[in-house]
């Protein structure tokens, strides 16, 4: 998978099947017969109330939920590109290369902001040589792609950590492309960040789409109404209900989405 | 209404009270430190000079400088820090980043702490037997800082953990989800990030070991040696035992030499202790977070 040239996905292929999963943390059951199909290049947002397992259910597509360790079991499959994701020769560095994360608080590691656009990329990449253009170019492709350059391209040498929240987070997304993921998941993205903040991040989201596949996770409504071209509803475990966003805000067929775009619950 | 009434009032001087008695407690802390340096300064002061330092000791210690228990305790500390500085880390390493939270790593670190608690003579009987005895190292500097290592590495393995426990978590975690091993992990972003606080615990720790006298007395250090060291299986002088012989054994000792060398040894170890805090906030000047 690694070796193979990226093709520009089609959108009528999927590039996240999800198919009957149901996860276990030890004898809780967090997921049911969960199906999910996410479009090549689409923009999906996971909505659902606290603890529905929209979150159980992104951290399951590259598998860090096992970090908690053996008492977290899932049955069904999860594939990207068509890759059984849950095989047991699934090597985790790779598919943690190609399916790409970002979490609710910006992470940068302690490093300079050049570091850490090139850290994936030279971990992915250790043992060839790769020259200092070749780095320079996709420092500077990255971070142009999330609409961060101008800001920090006299700064690349200075620490990562002291940009603002939404430098922060942006740089987040950047430090994933250099390895070219297919798939990059969000977890609430911008809930640590302001308002204006949000706005830009959500911007930048309507950029990437195409080249990458994005399924994001938000508690917020409008966030998934502005920033997503398709939506899926979880309560308890279970998906609800997946359709094109506009769609389901405004003709849900269920009555729990219906209740719950509501904000009769939530 | 916003008069302060007898509570209020009562509230006050307790608080008082008990600031003078805490910062009193500050004051006694750091009272001993100051008049033994004082002390010292004042009655060995006038021993200690350039001559002093670099000459060696004659007629028992009575003449003559120190010149061979000074060099003998560098070589003690330097051969000590290369043995307990890469077990001590690296044990470190493995319990902080690798080790599962099992029944084993918590008898692991159960011994640790108990290894800390083992009193010094014990390490120098247990140092003669496995260095001096078994291993064939005879009364050496191999043997005497091998004992001192042992003591030490408890202290440096715990420094070292807490330094890498305190970079936080979220590091590391952003490293793995970029599918960083933990080897890429520790190298590239932990151990840059708690060198500084693994080299001052261990510097801190090892510059103690240069005052311990019994662990090294059976195992390496002599009271008396005409010639320096050539290597590290032969036995030397060290500035600690040289204190406790001229102080104790020898008649008519002139107490000059006898505060100056204890100055020495004094100043030895807190010159190691300014240089690691130094070096500490270098690297925290180049810190990243």
């Amino acid at each position: 998978m690694a070796e193979q040239k990226a093709p520009q996905p089609r959108p009528e292929d999927s590039a996240i099947s999800v198919n009957m999963v149901s996860l276990w943390y030890g004898s809780f059951r967090a997921l049911f017969d969960v199906n999910l199909e996410v479009k090549a290049g689409s923009i999906t947002a996971l909505i659902g109330p606290s603890g529905c397992g929209k979150s159980t259910l992104l951290r399951s597509v590259n598998r860090i939920n096992e970090r908690l360790g053996s008492y977290v079991r899932t049955t069904g499959s999860i594939r990207v590109h068509g890759h059984d994701v849950l095989a047991d020769d699934v090597e985790l560095a790779q598919l943690r290369r190609q399916v790409g994360m970002v979490f609710q608080r910006p992470n940068p590691l302690p490093l300079s902001i050049r570091d850490n656009v090139l850290f994936a990329h030279r971990i992915h990449r250790a043992g060839e040589r790769v020259t200092r253009i070749e780095e320079d170019e996709l420092l500077e492709t990255a971070l142009r792609q999330v609409l961060l350059w101008d800001e920090v391209k006299d700064r690349l040498n200075g620490p990562a950590t002291g940009l603002s929240l939404e430098a922060q987070q942006k740089l987040c997304i950047a430090r994933l492309l250099p390895v070219k993921p297919k798939v990059i998941l969000m977890d609430e993205p911008t809930s640590a960040l302001d308002p204006e903040a949000t706005d830009a991040l959500e911007g930048l989201l309507w950029e990437l789409k195409g080249e990458y596949t994005i399924l994001i996770v938000t508690h917020n409504m409008a966030q998934a109404r502005r920033a997503s071209e398709e939506t899926a509803f979880m309560l308890l475990g279970k998906m609800v209900e997946h359709r094109p966003t506009q769609e389901l805000f405004l003709t849900p067929h269920e009555q729990e989405t219906a209740d719950y775009i509501e904000g009769r619950y939530g | 209404m916003f008069q302060a009434t007898a509570l209020n009032e009562r509230n006050r001087r307790v608080e008082f009270l008990f600031r003078v008695l805490f910062g009193l407690m500050t004051v006694l802390l750091v009272a001993p430190v100051l008049i033994i340096l004082a002390l010292l300064i004042r009655e060995g002061g006038p021993a200690v000079s350039f001559d002093f330092l670099f000459t060696p000791p004659s007629d028992q210690g009575r003449q003559g400088g120190i010149l061979f228990p000074l060099v003998g305790t560098i070589w003690l500390v330097v051969v000590a820090l290369l043995a307990s500085v890469p077990i001590g880390v690296a044990a470190a390493i493995y319990l902080s980043e690798y080790a599962p939270d099992n029944l084993l790593t918590r008898l692991i670190n159960l011994a640790i702490i108990n290894l800390a608690g083992v009193p010094s003579i014990v390490h120098a009987l247990f140092g003669v037997g496995a260095f001096v005895v078994f291993f064939r190292f005879g009364i050496s500097i191999l043997a005497a800082s091998l004992t001192l290592a042992i003591m030490t590495l408890p202290v440096v393995i715990v420094s070292t953990r807490e330094a890498l426990q305190a970079v936080p978590m979220a590091f590391r975690e952003a490293c793995w989800n970029m599918g960083a091993t933990r080897w890429e992990t520790i190298r590239r972003v932990v151990l840059p990030n708690a060198i500084s606080g693994i080299l001052t615990g261990v510097i801190l720790e090892v510059s103690r070991s240069a005052g311990e006298t019994a662990p090294i007395m059976f195992t390496g250090a002599v009271t008396f040696l005409p010639f320096l060291p050539a290597g590290v299986l032969e036995p030397t002088m060290a500035m600690s035992l040289h204190l406790f012989t001229i102080s104790n054994s020898v008649p008519n000792m002139p107490d000059e030499i006898k505060f100056g060398t204890a100055l020495v040894l004094i100043s030895m170890v807190l010159l190691m202790n300014a240089a690691s805090i130094a070096f500490r906030m270098y690297l925290r000047g180049k810190k990243k977070w």
